[in-house]
């Protein structure tokens, strides 16, 4: 019937705890299961997708039906069988019970309570275990399980009209019994937002904590190493394969390679090992990101990276994002800078340009340094710049990264000259 | 089916039980470049439970629809476990209804094939236009079914088809790279894709244009707003806070959102409904089982109404106003918008363009975001005013506002309504919502402008 097939198939079961108002609101089971089915006929290719497969014919009709009017494609499916297996699913996260995460969650939020009796705050311990199954016509066979374990807390401080949102959340393939880490992050950022300072005008030294830079930064950063943007001559990135763009102290890798990490597989979502590359060494660009179709019409291999919703085709999306950390302290950071600052969260990012690199954003979370202190948080402040500018403007990368989510690490990253406006 | 779903209510120790179940079917087509990229059909059906019990929520959301009996168990025990003081939901009178789409030109009717040649003739003129590096252009279309049912008796059917297109053509010089679009919808009527002809040369045109157009001052500007932006702007600046359950659990919110509270001047009149016909946000039934009404929010410049569910709207003392919504059958309903607007005021364009000696005109939509006291929105196309002029184009700008002062500034509404169905709205982590927005033109003083 068809000259090449692939299903695609994901069972997913979430149990969401939620808080709200400082109370457990509500439990949930969430569970969901799906099936894709890409084909190619005479070199087009047809594409359904299914809740339920009562009526299996009428669904691959629909997909050889629209394979007859479909669109061209190139692709080999793989036929891998033989790759390492990434460890993605530890199974103590199954013996985590409901109850266990009602009183991880409580716990944590009493206790964050105690910083400030009016913060009101919103949270969630959630749990996620899906499977994936993926069968092709070549002979591959992938089924692999994940579980992912996240905790989220977001505190919202009111005082006369202003309001003050702190927040943190850590995601791991592990259950996560201490949240230390959460609490201490957002103790610090209600510390750091004490006082209102007045905001600052002009080009400034900015430095992005792991936060900031995963708001603004990430996407404009990646957008052009995507290998749509590449074949289709959208990205700024053309014809730059192996040249400098940046300072030579930045290194960018996509690795879905590392053990429990919530962004790791051992293969992308059309069978193609995971591996590690770098995106940019040393400041040179090394590697586009490439799915199968994208990587057919470059003329390259698949740098498996294909990823997908159930709803739609595989795409190219990084996987698992690190950067490379320096040799200065965050303190050391802060300490050089005379009138700056520091970019914590942000609202509106991702609106703007991102294809060029440019980020423009209002500072949700920030605080002004002055004389090497921080001093305060400002408000009614927009960010802009473009993303490989900056980074050829850098001042210094952060020795320390931590993780946002559970698919990016990062240090923090300081840079010379940001165009900062504010309301006067 | 009414049998299993009357059954499957009856007979729990709840305070209330609902059950919702979804029939979706739905048809996409991508083209990147000038080449089709993916066509696609999709079939989605699917349920969930939703229980309230003392204090506690349940919710419980599947695939199977054949084990009714035991989900509605498992919601209730979900509701237990989270006990906790108790909740009480605002009377709604039960309905018994079925509510068939609206529709115009039904895209149902039309083939694959039919489609495809009008978006084939919209990739034609982009590529027509000399400098253009490459495009996406989208389009869907999604018919659904939403069953809802309650243990206090409502039974109701809605049906509804939702269509969507949105362009993207890129220019490119070097590392610099330009794009220009547009994001359009439409409740039951392909009629809407076939005519789009000018307005994609036009994009196309301008994605080569902005490659030479420069960025403008960071700063305070004076800003006039097109109707499809400024319906974007009353989303984010003020709509989301009007969501009662931001504001029910706080006290403080509670004090600074007060009815009775002035906003802004007394030209400013906006509202929100569902009851609002033929607009993507529109319904008769939320997903509570609550009639749709037309919210005035702002009235002369004063708090006069907010958006409930049947929770808040208890908690509140107010009146349910029909705003519960969920996207599809993964999530429970939470407070949303639907259709909100600027009703239209008495000021002339032409006027309000000549008094700005040098301001901003931004037009079309590209994005917002709030935390409901600062807010940002984005324009897809902007130009410089000039002595009272409309002069060079720039590069696309995000504005940003602050509750308190914004709407305050809002000095000019003219008389030019009109609303913009290519909105998709996200919380909670469901998006996008389809919503539309609309205003007249309006002129904010001192806005915040993103820029170099």
């Amino acid at each position: 019937m068809a000259d090449n097939a692939e299903v695609f198939q994901i069972v997913t079961k979430e149990t969401p705890v939620i808080f709200e108002a400082n109370k457990l609101k509500m439990l949930e089971t969430r569970e969901s299961s799906g099936i894709a089915l890409r084909l190619i006929k005479n070199g087009k290719l047809g594409f359904a997708v299914t809740t339920s497969l009562q009526d299996i014919d009428q669904f691959v009709r629909d997909a050889l039906e629209l394979a007859s009017i479909g669109a061209a494609s190139c692709i080999d499916l793989p036929s891998y069988t033989n790759f390492s297996h990434i460890p993605v699913y530890d199974p103590a996260i199954e013996e985590v019970s409901v109850n266990d995460m009602v009183q991880i969650g409580q716990v944590l939020l009493d206790s964050i309570r105690t910083m400030n009796s009016n913060l009101l705050i919103d949270g969630r311990v959630t749990k996620v275990v899906s499977t994936v199954s993926l069968l092709n016509s070549k002979g591959s066979e992938v089924t692999y399980t994940k579980g992912v374990f996240a905790i989220g807390m977001e505190a919202m401080l009111v005082r006369g009209e202003d309001m003050l949102f702190v927040g943190e959340h850590e995601v791991s393939c592990h259950p996560l019994f201490d949240t230390t880490k959460i609490r201490t992050s957002i103790e610090t950022q209600l510390e750091l937002s004490k006082e209102i300072i007045e905001p600052i005008t002009g080009s400034l030294p900015v430095i992005f904590t792991p936060h900031g830079v995963s708001g603004a930064l990430l996407q404009p950063l990646i957008t052009g190493f995507n290998g749509r943007n590449i074949i289709q001559g959208s990205s700024p990135l053309v014809g730059k394969m192996d040249k400098k763009i940046v300072n030579n102290a930045i290194s960018v890798w996509d690795d879905p390679t590392i053990p429990y990490a919530p962004g790791s597989s051992s293969t992308d979502d059309e069978g193609v090992p995971s591996q590690r590359k770098a995106l940019i060494e040393n400041g040179v660009v090394k590697t586009f990101l490439y799915d199968l179709q994208t990587a057919c019409q470059a003329g390259v291999k698949s740098t498996g990276n294909g990823s997908r919703s159930l709803g739609s085709l595989p795409a190219p999306s990084a996987s698992l994002l690190l950067i490379d950390e320096g040799n200065t302290s965050y303190e050391d950071m802060i300490g050089d800078i005379k009138d700056g600052i520091i970019v914590e969260r942000l609202l509106g990012a991702g609106q703007g340009n991102v294809l060029s690199g440019d980020f423009n954003a209002n500072v949700l979370l920030g605080y002004r340094i002055r004389n090497g202190k921080p001093c305060g948080r400002v408000k009614n402040t927009m960010i802009s710049g473009n993303v490989y500018e900056a980074m050829n403007n850098l001042g210094a990368i952060g020795n320390q990264s931590r993780w946002v989510g559970g698919s990016f690490k990062t240090p923090p990253l300081y840079f010379y000259n940001i165009s900062v406006a504010s309301r006067s | 089916m009414r049998d299993r779903i009357t059954k499957a209510l009856k007979g729990h120790k709840a305070n209330y039980i609902e059950i919702r179940l979804e029939e979706n079917h739905g048809t996409h087509i991508r083209y990147r470049g000038k080449e089709l990229e993916e066509t696609g059909k999709s079939s989605d059906f699917g349920g969930n439970v939703r229980a309230l019990a003392g204090g506690g929520w349940g919710f419980v959301s599947f695939n199977n629809l054949n084990e009714l009996q035991d989900k509605v168990a498992q919601a209730i025990n979900h509701a237990r476990l989270v006990g906790g003081d108790p909740v009480s939901l605002s009377e709604v009178e039960p309905h018994e209804d079925a509510v068939p789409p609206k529709l115009g030109k039904d895209p149902r009717n039309i083939s694959l094939r039919e489609k495809k040649a009008v978006l084939d003739e919209y990739i034609d003129l982009v590529w027509r236009v000399p400098g253009i590096q490459t495009s996406t252009l989208g389009y869907g279309d999604r018919y659904k079914k939403v069953l809802f049912a309650n243990s206090e008796g409502s039974y109701i059917e809605q049906e509804k088809v939702d269509v969507t297109i949105g362009l993207s053509v890129m220019a490119r010089d070097g590392g610099d790279v330009q794009q220009a679009g547009f994001s359009l919808g439409s409740m039951g009527d392909f009629s809407l894709i076939e005519s789009l002809h000018e307005d994609v040369t036009e994009v196309a045109t301008r994605a080569v244009e902005l490659l030479k157009a420069p960025q403008v001052n960071g700063g305070e500007h004076t800003v006039i707003l097109d109707p499809v932006l400024a319906g974007v702007f009353i989303h984010e600046a003020f709509g989301h806070l009007s969501e009662a359950d931001h504001v029910y659990e706080s006290d403080q919110l509670k004090e600074i959102m007060v009815l009775g509270r002035r906003f802004g001047g007394r030209h400013l009149n906006v509202a929100d409904g569902g009851a609002i016909p033929n607009l993507r946000g529109s319904y008769k039934y939320d997903d509570e089982g609550t009639p749709a009404t037309r919210t005035m929010l702002i009235r002369e410049g004063e708090l006069v109404g907010r958006l409930h569910s049947r929770e808040t709207s208890s908690k509140m003392g107010e009146k349910p106003s029909g705003n519960a919504r969920a996207i599809n059958y993964r999530f429970p309903p939470i407070v949303r918008m639907t259709n909100t607007l600027i009703e239209a005021g008495k000021d002339n364009l032409q006027d309000m363009i000549a008094d700005v000696k040098k301001g901003v005109y931004a037009r079309n939509w590209y994005g917002g975001m709030t935390s409901m006291e600062m807010f940002t929105f984005s324009a897809r196309e902007a130009y410089m005013i000039r002595d009272g002029k409309i002069a060079e184009l720039l590069r696309p700008v995000m504005l940003s506002g602050n509750l308190f002062n914004t709407l305050q500034n809002l000095d000019a509404i003219a008389d030019d309504l009109d609303m913009n169905q290519g909105g998709g709205c996200g919380k909670g982590g469901q998006s996008p919502l389809p919503v539309s927005n609309g205003s007249p033109h309006i002129r904010i003083q001192k806005c915040l402008v993103g820029g170099t």
